[in-house]
């Protein structure tokens, strides 16, 4: 597979998975929450290395597990102490990500984790660092890890989807139901945790928000049904990793800073035409209402 | 390292951070009453292509100029934000996370393009995104530090007004405060305190300066003045240290070091803030426990 085969292929992953996660985030209303989790992810990571001294893929999902996990449930302890959820969520994560900056700059500096680099990820270095797997032969090693993520997430998405449906449209029903909501809150943040981690590595901490809800929210547009909405949303993430990068191309600019860009694009198309909630359905429809 | 604290240039910076602290403190009361903590840190995020798009426009790194395109893309931010959220069946939180990671995308991509066609003159523009107040000049210091000043007294003068603002805007709107007025100056001052802020602590973290010292002080009264003024003093407290500390390290980041005062500064408060703080609410509950014991067991209840 060539070199820019091998870019699309992890920005198509880093897309669908993202998508298909954002879906649940939108719908949850805990958009910022993955916003939260993105940043903290890089004070996990930043843990891992420094206890294992490795940047294996293994220790930095832990890592990053670890940290999604704790700033979940330092958000809902705040919360219960009676802070709002906005400025726990501010609190929180400011604080995390400090910790995770200052020890980088500090004490891991300049070996393989730089502050750019965990924010803007080097999507370019990827088709280099490959492992060799049987069969198939040569393969980056984070398509090989996204791979896994998106089967993960396919299957967690797929096993429990009725459960995913109450506790995200009804979690009252849910409860009477005798379905585990708390846990399943975890199991989702956890979810949220590896993917997030996972795109790290190709777009970088902070465009995986990007990628998280802005696709999701641009399906939100074009339909009623969630089994539909999980397809388009993870088509436009993949969509916009594909666009982004013909764009970095173009202007020679940053991959990750366009393809962040290229969701935006996505949405605005969606928000001007999408047949169900876009702009000129409404306008239209209003005229003939009256 | 005393060469360092003693030079002119350090104490301007020093003095601007510590404004820049108390700026914030305040606006952030405001920010936190009204529930808009991730608002701010949407326009601090929203503000980076503005930043970029004014080097790029006027070739020179002149911080009024930029300060003036990162308050534009940020009030733009703003603006769209609530068009989302008012004219989609997207709800706000949705809407700052695609405004915040969209804009920041945008201004990542012409930071690259500044870095390469920038010929030298855009050093230093890479400190807008974790801040460095390293990277500052006395002129820069200057009109960082007037500007807060301005917040600062702007928020002063009308406390009266503002109180009622706040608490009441139907009331507001009653004894003829122009609420509409006063709503729209308080997105300027926080846009200010933003725009002004993102040299020294950088996008990514400025909303943290607003955010934690209002939290913190929160636990020490229920009167808007001492909370003004203590959450003030919390920032102005972590602006000053966090600057200070962070001229002992050779590229020790600013922002974060800011934000870690801060939130030293919160753990103490949560623990032993007297309103709410968990060593006081753990003594009244045991107080209350203690009197019923004593009332269990002299019969008066079952």
């Amino acid at each position: 597979m060539s070199y820019v085969g091998w870019i699309l292929i992890t920005g198509a992953l880093v897309g669908i998975s993202c998508g298909l996660i954002g879906v649940l985030l939108i719908l949850r209303r805990m958009a910022m929450m993955a916003d939260a989790i993105s940043h903290t992810v890089l004070l996990g990571i930043v843990v891992a290395y420094l206890i294992s001294a490795s940047l294996q893929g293994m220790t930095m999902l832990i890592g990053a597990l670890f940290a999604g996990l704790l700033t979940t449930w330092l958000v809902q302890w705040f919360e219960s102490k009676g802070i709002h959820s906005d400025a726990s969520i501010g609190v929180v994560f400011t604080t995390l990500f400090s910790i995770g900056v200052v020890l980088i700059s500090t004490s891991v500096g300049n070996v393989h984790l730089d502050v750019n680099h965990a924010l803007m990820g080097e999507i370019s270095f990827i088709p280099w660092n490959v492992i060799e797997l049987p069969i198939i032969g040569d393969i980056p090693l984070a398509v090989v890890m996204l791979t896994v993520v998106t089967l993960i997430v396919v299957l967690m998405i797929g096993l429990f989807y009725k459960e995913w449906k109450i506790t995200t449209f009804d979690p009252a029903l849910a409860v009477s139901l005798g379905i585990p909501v708390l846990l399943l809150h975890y199991v989702f943040m956890t979810m949220v945790s590896i993917t997030t981690v996972a795109a790290f590595d190709a777009v970088g901490a902070i465009m995986v928000v990007a990628m998280l809800i802005t696709p999701a929210a641009a399906a939100n547009l074009w339909t009623d049904r969630l089994l539909v909405m999980f397809g388009l949303s993870a088509f436009f993430g993949a969509a916009s990793s594909t666009i982004g990068y013909g764009i970095a191309i173009w202007l020679n600019t940053s991959i990750s800073g366009s393809m962040a860009f290229a969701t935006g694009l996505i949405f605005l198309i969606s928000y001007l035409v999408a047949p169900l909630y876009g702009m000129i359905s409404r306008l239209t429809r209003k005229r003939t209402v009256i | 390292m005393v060469s360092v604290l003693s030079s002119p240039n350090f104490q301007w910076v020093l003095m601007s951070t510590i404004l820049l602290g108390l700026a914030a403190g305040m606006v952030g009361t405001m920010t936190h009453l009204r529930k808009q903590g991730l608002m701010s840190d949407a326009i601090s995020h929203a503000a980076l292509p503005g930043v970029m798009m004014a080097f790029l426009l006027s070739g020179e790194k002149e911080l009024l100029v930029l300060i003036i395109g990162a308050a534009i893309s940020g009030l733009i931010g703003a603006y769209l934000i609530q068009v989302i959220d008012h004219t989609t069946r997207i709800k706000e939180d949705a809407a700052m996370g695609i405004i915040l990671s969209v804009f920041f995308g945008g201004g990542i991509m012409l930071l690259t393009i500044a870095n390469r066609v920038g010929g030298g003159k855009q050093s230093g523009l890479d400190s807008f995104i974790f801040g460095q107040a390293a990277s500052m000049v006395r002129s820069d210091a200057v009109i960082m530090g007037l500007i807060a000043l301005l917040v600062i007294i702007l928020i002063a003068l009308f406390f009266k007004e503002w109180k009622v603002v706040l608490f009441d805007p139907n009331h507001a709107n009653m004894i003829g405060i122009p609420v509409k007025v006063y709503q729209s100056l308080y997105t300027f001052l926080l846009v200010f305190v933003i725009v002004i802020g993102i040299q020294a602590v950088g996008v990514i973290l400025m909303a943290a300066l607003l955010i934690i010292p209002a939290v913190s002080a929160r636990y020490w009264t229920n009167s808007l003045f001492v909370m003004f003024i203590l959450s003030a003093s919390i920032g102005g407290f972590s602006g000053g240290f966090g600057t200070f500390v962070s001229t002992f390290g050779r590229n020790l980041p600013t922002g974060p070091l800011i934000v870690l005062t801060s939130a030293a500064l919160f753990l103490v408060s949560l623990v032993f803030g007297s309103k709410q703080g968990l060593l006081n609410t753990y003594k009244q509950t045991n107080l209350i426990k203690k009197k019923r014991n004593v009332q269990v067991q002299r019969g008066d209840l079952e």
